[in-house]
Parts: C-alpha cells; structure tokens; sequence
C-alpha cells in the first residue's frame, strides 16, 4: 500500500479532506472547485498529476477538472506561487488612488511580472480586478491580509519585512 | 419626513458584533423565532412580496415575485443560492455584511430558505474574503450548535443545511447563472434563460438566488414589518407602470476622490451629491467633481450636473444610466481623464468576459485594443464610432449576448464618449495631430481574449 500512495501527489489529509465535502452536494462533481482549492492551499500550485488524481476521486474525466480549472485564472500548474502571493487591484477606484503606481513600484522594485515569483520562492506578485476593499484605495491582499491605502512607502515596508531584495528574479 | 434610522449597520461599531452572542443581546434571531412559530412558509413570501423589497445584487428585481415562481408542490429538493461573489468594482457592502454582522445574513437566509422551502443553501463566496468567510463558518457553527441549523429547527418540521463555497476570482461567476454552473463544478459559463433558476437551477431543481444584502434586508422585514420599510425610499412612480418603487434602507459604497471613502446606509434614493457631501466628507483636496459611477462600473457615468439625480432603481435610467447596479459610487474629481477611465473599464471588461458569446468577447477585447490605442496617442476620431458601435450592439439589452456583463460593459462606453465627446475628440486631435483623421489599418485582433 505504502508504494502505492507514495507516488501520488494528493496525502491522504487532502484526499480525507475532499471526500468529506460529498454529502455537502448531491453529485460528486460539485467538488471540484473545492477539490483545487485544497490541493492549492496546501501545494501553491494544482499540478496536472493533481488534476487527474482529483478526476480519479471525483469520477470524472481529468479533462473535465482540467476545463473548469484552467477557466479560473487563479491556479498555476507548472510551479507553485511564492510564499505570499501578494494581489495588487487595477480597478477603478484604485487606479483613481494610484493603483497603477503601485503595481508598477512592486514589479520594478522585485524585477518580477504579474504572475512571477522571487527565485527564493518568497513572492508571488499579481494584479487583481477590484478585491471589494475600494474604500482602502489603492489595495492589496497578500496570502490573507488585507493591505489598506498603500502608498510606496508601506509597499517598500511590506517588501522590507518580507526579505524580498530588489531584482529578486534571476 | 422621519429621521433615517440605520438597521443594516446598526450593530456593527459594537465590539465583537460578529458573534452570536453579541447579536442575540439585540434582539438577534427573533425574526426566526416569529417566522418559523407563528408564520407560514406563503405567508413570509406575502409580506416580503408586499414589503416591495427589490434584490440587491444589481438587477433590482422583486424578491417576494421571485420565489412565487418556483413551482408549487414541487416534492423537492430546493435549492438556495447566496451570491456572494461581490465583484463588481466599487462594491464591498456585502464584505461589510458578512465580516461585522454574519448573523443577520445567517437569519435572513434561514427565514428566505423556510418560505421558498430550500432545504440546502450554498453561499458562494468570492475567493478574495478570507475574512468573510471565516466570520461566516463561525457563525454557522455557532448556529448548528444551538439548534438554528440542521434537522427540525426551533422544534419545527423544516430543516436546513447552509454551506459555504468558494470561488475562485472570476467576476462571472457573480452572474446568476455564471454561478450556478461554477457551482456545479463546471466553466462559469453563463446559461441561456429560460428554463430561469426557480423552474431549473442547480442540479437541475428549483433554485432561488439572492444576494446577501438582499437576505439581510428580509431579516429586518419580518422584524419591522411592511409598513416600516415601505416607509423608507422612494415610492413606485404612479405614471411609470414598470417602476415598482425602491424601498428600504440601502448600502451605498462610497470610493475613489473623496475624503471619507466608505459604506454607508442611507435610504434608497439618496443623492450622489448628499452621500458625498452629508457621509463622504466632499472631494478630496479640494477639488471638484467632474464625474461618477453611480452603481459599479457595469451602470454608466454620471456628470457633475447630474449628481442630483436620486440613487435609485428607477431614476438613474432617466440620465442614460443601466440602473442602480450595486449601489456603488465611485467619484472622479476635475484631473480625471475620461480616455484613462474608459481605458480602465475596458480593460476590466475584456478581463473578465467568460468568451461564450463572440459579440461580447471580440467587443470588449476590441475595445481595450481600440483605447489602448487612443491612449498611446495613436487613436483616429473614426474609433469613437467603433466604440459606440460596440457599446450599442453587445449585450442582453440589443438581443446579442447570453448575459448581462456586456451590457455592463456596453454602458460606460456608451456614456462616456456621449456625454464626454468633445473631451475625447480633443485628446484624439492633440495626441495624434497627424493622423487622427486617417482610417489606417487596425492591427488583427489576438484570438485570446485574456
Ligand atoms: C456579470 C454579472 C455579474 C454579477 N455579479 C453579481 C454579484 O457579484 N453579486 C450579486 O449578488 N449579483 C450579481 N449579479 C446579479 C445576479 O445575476 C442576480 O441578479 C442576483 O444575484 C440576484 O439576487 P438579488 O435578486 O437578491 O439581487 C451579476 C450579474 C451579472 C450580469
Ligand atoms: S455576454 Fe459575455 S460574459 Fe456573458 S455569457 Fe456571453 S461572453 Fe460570457
Ligand atoms: S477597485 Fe480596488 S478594491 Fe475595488
């Protein structure tokens, strides 16, 4: 048994953790969504190894968990996000506070794209569409917290505290 | 009239307002205890259905009709969905809602659920409110443990489960439809309507969704009654047969260039100009207004000279508006350019198109590539035409789209360069002085719309 289960990408916590959610819907498929969520949380990314593990669970297809999956743009699958993946807003009422800026400063500061993470794995910076946080303008939400009215400053503090080095990026 | 009386908010400066025990102390679950003891399922619909109460999530329609349209006798199971999806940008009053008073969502959606007979509800939650979401399971294991939830509630025959479900940062999936495909574990792609979600829904059955300020609202209507909240808002307008009023105490957003960002709860109907000047302190530094979103950036704009007009489900239409949306107001002072915000909503839009329908997903994603051109200087007087000509034919409204959103994308298209043509004419001729006459060739469009 243990050579069977140690290929696998899925521990047998997530896979407890995904099967616990079927009585919560009438058909298994309902899962999925929930099913990604926690294999994300726990590797930063949903592997394709994942996604067909998921489909095995869930009796479906991996191509069906593929298409639902790769319509959400949050999930990476060829290499987990950084440690914190930090989402900046883009949106109106941030724009009108200097979100733009802000974006800007992170990536030039990091060196990184939307999307890129720090060779230390330490940082994952992303834009976001409006995070519902506008009355903080200009935002950002990185892992869990919720950053309010971010001038340059707080983002320098924020990347200061995170160890994160200028030109982080090979 | 009476003075305004917040209800909505009226806990949330308490300390630890998010737990049972500090709602109960005022008066929480009550309204459940009347419903559920000394109502029935029809007659709860009745007196939400007379109450007027429109929903809250952006299309303004009639709650209490809503639910009469799920079929009668109907041996089960019903579903309700809570669309807590929140996405539209300048909205975050649902978040309040949930983060500072979870239980008065909770209650609202266990009383909606007894009339519409639903015997699960999902709350489908956006995947950027972590604080939400743990505010909420706290509060619904605070409400299986005392019996609020689960099998035979108060002693009663009606049993409910409520789970939470997570979304994964797509704005469609706050379409109503959107959602419940996304639920089902599929591609939120929206669905054609009818069948509508009350014949069928999720998994196929009956299904009633409605937004979590929506279910707030219902809480309060068993509490106060019809009368009271009939008292609030603006009344149905005699000479307007499709107008069926706008009722109740509403959580207006208040954001962007102003020196008190934030949510406030006013009657439904409040000014542009009252909410910046009487809660949101004025434009910042001194400067003036030039513009605003009157209800998410899916509405439209309004000008300075229009921020008189009442913020409700019918007036906003009068000035070129889609309607009241979500209640969010975004304010843009006297600096703003009008190319740099219409950039910003195409952009959103060409985002956050599901691509289903090609005259949504190659309209908005010609918009942005049209703007991104203007923007760089290199824009043609002609492309403001291509814009409008976007703007007029996507959308549920001209019959050429599946769902709303590019109807919520059509309509700051269209009253920006309507109402801020010349603006828009000017930036052409001085960015481009040598070519904003020329129809040079447009660069093929890129097949992926994200
Ligand atoms: C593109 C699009 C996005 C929407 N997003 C939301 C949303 O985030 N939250 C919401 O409650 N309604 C949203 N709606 C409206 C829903 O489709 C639906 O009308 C609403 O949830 C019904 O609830 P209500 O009657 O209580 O307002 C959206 C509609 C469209 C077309
Ligand atoms: S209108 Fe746009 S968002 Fe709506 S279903 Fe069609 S392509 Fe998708
Ligand atoms: S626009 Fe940035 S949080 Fe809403």
């Amino acid at each position: 048994m243990a050579a069977a289960t140690e290929n696998k990408v899925l521990t047998p916590e997530m896979v407890k953790a995904i099967t616990d959610l079927f009585p919560r819907y009438p058909n298994k498929r309902a899962v999925t969504l929930p099913a990604i969520h926690i294999v994300n949380d726990a590797l930063r990314y949903v592997p394709m190894r994942a996604v067909v593990e998921i489909a095995q669970l869930l009796e479906l297809k991996p191509a069906e968990v593929q298409d639902t999956l790769s319509f959400y743009g949050i999930f990476k699958q060829d290499a987990p996000h950084g440690q914190t993946r930090a989402w900046i807003c883009r949106s109106v009422s941030c724009m009108l506070r200097g979100g733009y800026e802000l974006l800007d400063h992170m990536c030039e500061k990091t060196g990184l794209h939307p999307g890129e993470c720090t060779s230390d794995g330490k940082l994952t910076v992303e834009y976001a569409e409006c995070l519902g946080a506008c009355e903080y303008a200009p935002c950002m939400l990185a892992n869990e917290t919720l950053h309010t009215d971010v001038s340059i400053e707080k983002a320098d503090k924020f990347l200061k505290d995170l160890g994160v080095t200028a030109n982080a990026k090979h | 009239m009476a003075k305004f009386e917040p209800v909505l908010m009226a806990q949330m400066s308490k300390p630890e307002c998010w737990t049972m025990k500090v709602y109960e102390q005022n008066g929480g679950y009550k309204a459940l205890h009347k419903a559920l003891k000394e109502m029935t399922p029809d007659s709860v619909t009745e007196t939400v259905k007379q109450s007027g109460l429109r929903g809250r999530g952006g299309a303004g329609f009639p709650t209490g009709l809503k639910w009469t349209f799920l079929p009668k006798n109907h041996p089960g199971p019903i579903y309700m969905c809570i669309n807590a999806d929140e996405s539209e940008p300048g909205t975050f009053n649902n978040r309040y809602l949930m983060e500072l008073d979870p239980h008065q969502v909770i209650e609202g959606i266990i009383i909606s659920c007894f009339a519409t007979k639903a015997t699960t509800a999902y709350i489908y939650l956006r995947y950027e409110y972590p604080l939400s979401w743990k505010r909420l399971q706290a509060a619904l294991d605070e409400c299986y443990a005392k019996g609020y939830l689960g099998k035979n509630i108060l002693g009663t025959e009606f049993s409910l489960d409520i789970y939470l479900h997570k979304g994964a940062g797509a704005y469609i999936c706050g379409e109503e439809t959107g959602l419940i495909e996304s639920l089902e574990g599929k591609r939120a792609w929206p669905r054609i309507k009818p069948p509508f979600p009350a014949i069928e829904g999720v998994f196929r059955k009956p299904t009633v969704v409605n937004n979590i300020e929506t279910v707030a609202c219902v809480t309060h209507i068993i509490n106060r009654g019809v009368e009271w909240f009939k008292s609030i808002g603006i009344p149905a307008d005699p000479n307007n047969p499709r107008d069926a009023g706008s009722y109740g105490p509403k959580l207006y957003c208040l954001s962007g260039h102003i020196n008190k960002p934030g949510c406030y709860e006013a009657p439904l109907g409040i000014t542009t100009r009252q909410l910046i000047d009487e809660y949101g302190g004025g434009i910042w530094k001194n400067r003036k207004a030039k513009a605003a979103i009157p209800g998410g950036i899916s509405m439209g704009l309004i000008t300075e000279k229009e921020f008189d007009v009442p913020l409700d489900f019918n007036a906003l239409g009068k000035v070129g508006c889609l309607g009241l949306g979500t209640a969010a107001v975004v304010v843009m002072d006297e600096t703003v350019s009008m190319v740099d915000f219409l950039h910003n909503s195409a952009q959103f839009f060409k985002h956050e198109s599901c691509g289903q329908c090609t005259p949504c997903r190659e309209g908005t994603a010609w918009a942005k590539t049209m703007l991104d051109r203007i923007k760089a200087g290199k824009g043609r007087l002609k492309d403001l035409d291509l814009l409008l000509e976007i703007g007029d034919t996507i959308g549920i409204i001209p019959g050429t789209t599946i769902c709303g959103l590019s109807d919520g994308a059509a309509w700051p298209l269209k009253n920006a360069i309507r109402k801020f043509r010349s603006e828009f004419e000017d930036y052409v001729k001085q960015t481009n002085p040598l070519g904003y006459m020329e129809t040079a060739p447009v660069n093929a469009l890129p097949m992926l719309a994200h």
